[in-house]
């Protein structure tokens, strides 16, 4: 961006500009809203200092899945098969634990086609963020429904949809994720602090961000359009995250506000808009995302969060060095060894 | 061949009176019910065997079923070594009522049976030796607990062949030893019962030829089976990542890697150099294992047929995006669920194809279990090497069965880890095009993900990309691409293990690869003693075929191709590489039948074939 003052560049804390973290230049449509996820991402990552060659982006196929390009070009990137991203990120976190992984789907990916990786995902608790880039529709086989669309809700087709969405967040606080949130594109503050929050969170971080598809999913009748979603979302709490390294001024009156610890020492403050919520219930966010459902609401926030839970990687008391690059004498039992195998076989 | 086969001086005289002593030569078949617990009966009965030196061979013909149905063992003893299966029954052991008369009347002239008294089996024939046992009471000399009677009763029948066969009754002890070495009460009461089976066999007569006498060609040998052969070439290929879907009949590769990763691979701290995952189906299984090799991991997993169709998306895009992972497949029959429990070597067309568009794999073939090792072992080095998905395909009867082997050989080569850049390599190099063929073997260089080097990154994908692994649709790029794919395959046939050619200038060939290996050997020398037909024999050991395969179809008139699947499916990948003129010396010699491939099948169909040709 030209400035007129020649001011030095500002870099995170790691030295690196903005621009470190930027991807190659998007191809999807102007307006689209997996294009403001990837922004916010970018600045997550810049504002959290995390060093780009550390983190692994993993996607699986549709629009949605093509950001993993325009965001962190630094980093290691795999674009999957359609609704398989699930099962190659774990591969990934168990060859290298030591790798940051944000998975990006679609509502198609995720909720349809990959429903099936995307469940166990969630119940293993992997360590990533896993964003999902909700418009409700196909975008890039030219808006079919998805699985997340709202009953009644139209396509641009005239089609009307009769069959009752997957509410991907209740499946994955039902399922164990550790953390679950949903947020819009359109709402800088809130995803860019669950975003943060979640990349501090060591466990399943799963994010559902409405995300319209100004193509095929931003008409009159669409539950999924940005007139929509900006009319009707709601807020659970506002947030702030509270980067570990930063002092804590004390913003809000004590009772209103409730910060969750994550596991960097870094803090995601709740302003409460919701008397008494808390997100460490599990079973009180349940029933709040059943009648936000029932009420067709749109409800975002940060829903579910458990610090406390171990991951699959803890579970496999794996060495700290990553399973990818141990020597050959770490892993190549000795010619002792095969010979005491061999005579139980004698 | 009803004639002795003993290894030097066979003894003419004639217990029975009827025939000349068969010593070192014969099989036995237990004919039993699923479930009823004969498995180890049937293990200290082969190692009994084993341990006086005869080689042994041993097959469960078992339904897919966990109990209740009908299920056989045979046991094959052969002075010469012969391991095929061997359809011809020498002595039936008759425990299950439900196919005991079907059983004895399959049966050739001269057979013995050992029966469960009750049957009542002797006046079926008269033309076999009958030998009826009270198992019931045999068994109940040694308990009173109906549960553990059930199973003496098949130790009682262990005994009696020892004394019928001339199995020395302590090399039996011995195996029971070993059998229950950590139940100390169970092997007291298995050794009783085989004592009461040898006593009783006393007061019987022998009528029939059959003997076993100790040899001296088992020394050193180990006995093992196929699965837990592979996985120990796995474990000694320094695996790190193993993930799975149950499946008959590799669950036990996988269980048996599990079980030595976790003796071998644990430090003192409690802490793994392996990961091993369930995964929730054979998809999420194969993707773990590309996400693993693509981020550097040793990677594996271990499926059979139905689980291999569901890895057929991902193993595309493996080859595509040229990742490395290592898939063995312990082949069952097929199509669809088929015969779970059944053998073939069905999937190496669709393995060798498996994906759409122009995919090709790189198959290891073993034959027999030390190879699963060897060829386990290194079917990592070539994926890395190669950077591509890696099969290798064993089946039930190699995988399930146990056999003898030599023991296996220490890997003497570091591990092969491949093009891989280092931090320090791009420093040196300022970067790297992920996809370019620097070498112009077809194999590119690639980074490991978390290489702390801002020009290490690339984007890996399933869609046309160039060289430097960006998106492309340019018809130059895409055929490119293609084309170096192409080249890469080239590279393997060169460094994957080559046939093993025994060519003594005999106008027939015979090629095979796998497990149908033990049954050409068997019927070459069939070929050769009852028809003087000389042939000259290649087994092979991976695809894309090494240059000799080529050579050796050259050389020969003509090449029957033995396979146990129905549609020559080795053939035809053959005919494909060979080109129409030599393509035209290929006989597929193709049979399935579910049970493990036998030399009289063989020998019948190519001496049938040469006579009429
Ligand atoms: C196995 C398979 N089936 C179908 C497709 C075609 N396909 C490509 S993208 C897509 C839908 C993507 O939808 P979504 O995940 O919601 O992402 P969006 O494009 O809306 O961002 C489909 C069905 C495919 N690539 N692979
Ligand atoms: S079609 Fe829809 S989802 Fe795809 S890029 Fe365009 S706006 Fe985005």
């Amino acid at each position: 961006m030209a400035d007129s003052t020649p001011a030095a560049p500002r870099a995170n804390r790691l030295g690196l500009p903005l621009a470190e973290y930027r991807g190659g230049k998007s191809t999807l449509c102007a307006g689209c809203g997996h294009n403001a996820i990837s922004e916010r991402l970018v600045d997550a990552f810049y504002e959290l200092g995390i060093p780009p060659e550390r983190v692994v982006k993993l996607s699986g196929i549709g629009c949605s899945s093509k950001s993993p390009a325009y965001f962190l070009s630094r980093a290691h990137a795999f674009n999957a098969l359609h609704g398989r991203m699930p099962s190659v990120a774990t591969g990934a976190l168990l060859a290298n634990q030591g790798l940051t992984a944000v998975g990006v789907s679609g509502d198609g990916d995720t909720a349809s086609i990959g429903v099936g990786q995307f469940v166990h995902l969630m119940r293993r608790n992997l360590p990533i963020v896993y964003v999902v880039e909700d418009n409700g529709v196909y975008g890039l086989t030219k808006g079919q429904f998805s699985a997340t669309a709202d009953v009644g809700s139209r396509a641009k087709s005239g089609a009307v949809n009769e069959l009752p969405p997957i509410d991907t967040c209740a499946l994955a606080v039902e399922l164990g994720a550790t953390f679950v949130a949903r947020s819009f594109s359109g709402d800088k503050r809130q995803l860019s602090a669950l975003l943060k929050a979640a990349l501090a969170h060591r466990g399943t971080s799963m994010l559902d961000v409405l995300s319209p598809c100004v193509t095929f999913n931003d008409h009159e009748g669409s539950t999924k359009s940005f007139a929509y979603v900006k009319e009707h979302a709601e807020a659970l709490e506002e947030l702030s995250f509270v980067p570990a390294r930063e002092d804590i001024a004390v913003e809000y009156a004590p009772g209103t506000s409730l910060d969750v610890e994550l596991h960097d020492g870094s803090r995601l403050r709740l302003s409460k808009l919701e008397e008494g919520y808390d997100p460490r219930d599990r079973i009180r966010a349940l029933t709040r995302l059943a009648t936000a459902q029932q009420r067709g609401e749109v409800l975002t926030g940060l829903f579910y969060v458990n610090t406390g839970a171990p991951t699959l990687l803890d579970q496999l008391a794996l060495v700290d060095a990553p399973l990818a690059t141990l020597p050959e004498r770490a892993t190549r039992p000795s010619r002792e060894v095969l010979e005491t195998l061999l005579a139980e076989l004698r | 061949m009803s004639e002795s086969m003993a290894a030097g001086d066979g003894d003419p005289s004639s217990p029975g009176g009827a025939r000349a002593a068969v010593v070192n030569d014969l099989s036995i078949q237990v004919a039993t019910v699923n479930g009823s617990g004969s498995q180890s009966a049937n293990t200290v009965l082969l190692r009994a065997i084993f341990q006086m030196g005869v080689p042994v061979s041993g097959k469960n013909l078992f339904p897919s079923n966990i109990a209740g149905l009908p299920t056989w063992y045979t046991l094959r003893a052969s002075a010469r070594g012969y391991v095929a299966r061997k359809p011809e029954v020498d002595v039936l052991v008759a425990m299950n009522p439900e196919t005991a008369r079907e059983d004895v009347a399959g049966l050739a002239a001269g057979a013995a049976v050992v029966y469960d008294e009750p049957l009542g089996l002797s006046s079926l024939r008269t033309d076999l030796a009958f030998y009826p046992v009270p198992f019931d009471r045999l068994a109940g000399q040694v308990s009173s607990d109906a549960r553990v009677k059930k199973l003496l009763r098949n130790m009682a029948y262990v005994g009696v062949l020892a004394r019928l066969l001339e199995i020395e009754l302590p090399e039996v002890e011995r195996a029971i030893a070993r059998q229950f070495a950590k139940k100390a009460k169970a092997a007291e009461l298995n050794v009783a019962a085989a004592r009461a089976g040898f006593e009783h066999a006393g007061q019987l007569r022998k009528q029939d030829p059959f003997t076993i006498r100790r040899l001296d060609l088992t020394r050193g040998k180990l006995i093992v089976d196929g699965n837990a052969a592979c996985a120990l070439g796995a474990l000694f290929a320094g695996v790190t990542v193993v993930t799975w879907y149950p499946i008959t009949p590799s669950s036990s590769l996988v269980e048996s890697l599990t079980r030595y990763l976790q003796r071998t691979r644990v430090g003192e701290d409690g802490r793994a150099t392996f990961a091993v995952v369930q995964a929730e189906d054979e998809l999420a299984a194969m993707g773990m294992v590309i996400g693993a090799g693509w981020a550097g991991a040793r990677a594996m997993t271990a499926t059979s047929g139905p689980g291999l169709s569901l890895m057929a998306e991902f193993a595309g895009l493996g080859y595509f995006a040229e990742v490395p992972a290592v898939v063995f497949d312990v082949q069952r029959v097929g199509p669809s669920t088929g015969l779970p429990t059944r053998t073939s070597q069905g999937d190496v067309l669709s393995a060798a194809l498996l994906s759409h568009g122009d995919t090709q794999h790189v198959l290891l073939l073993p034959a027999a279990v030390e190879e699963c090792f060897t060829l386990g072992a290194q079917a990592f080095d070539l994926a890395e090497r190669l950077q591509t998905p890696v099969f290798v395909l064993t089946d039930l009867d190699l995988g399930m069965n146990v056999w003898m082997s030599d023991p296996f050989p220490y890997p003497e080569r570091p591990l092969d880890r491949g093009k891989v850049l280092s931090k320090e390599d791009l420093e040196r190099l300022g970067g790297f095009a992920r996809y370019r063929d620097v070498d112009g073997d077809g194999i590119a260089w690639r980074t490991l993900p978390g290489t702390d080097h801002p020009k290490a990154a690339y984007f890996t994908r399933g869609t046309g990309h160039d060289d430097e692994a960006r998106y492309s649709e340019r018809a130059e790029d895409w055929e490119r691409n293609l084309l170096r794919l192409r080249r890469k395959l080239d590279t393997a046939r060169g460094l994957v293990p080559p046939p093993v050619t025994d060519d003594r200038g005999a106008e027939v060939g015979i090629i095979a690869y796998g497990s149908s290996h033990h049954a050409v050997v068997e019927a070459r020398d069939q070929l050769a003693e009852e028809r003087g037909l000389a042939t000259d024999y290649q087994r092979l050991r991976a695809y894309p075929f090494p240059e000799e395969v080529r050579a050796f179809v050259a050389r020969h008139a003509r090449v029957y191709v033995v396979e146990q699947n129905r549609d020559a499916q080795l053939a035809t990948l053959l005919r494909g590489d060979l080109g129409p003129e030599l393509a035209a010396r290929v006989r597929p010699l193709a049979r399935i039948t579910g049970l493990p491939l036998d030399a009289r099948t063989l020998t019948g169909a190519i001496g049938a074939a040469e006579e009429g040709r």
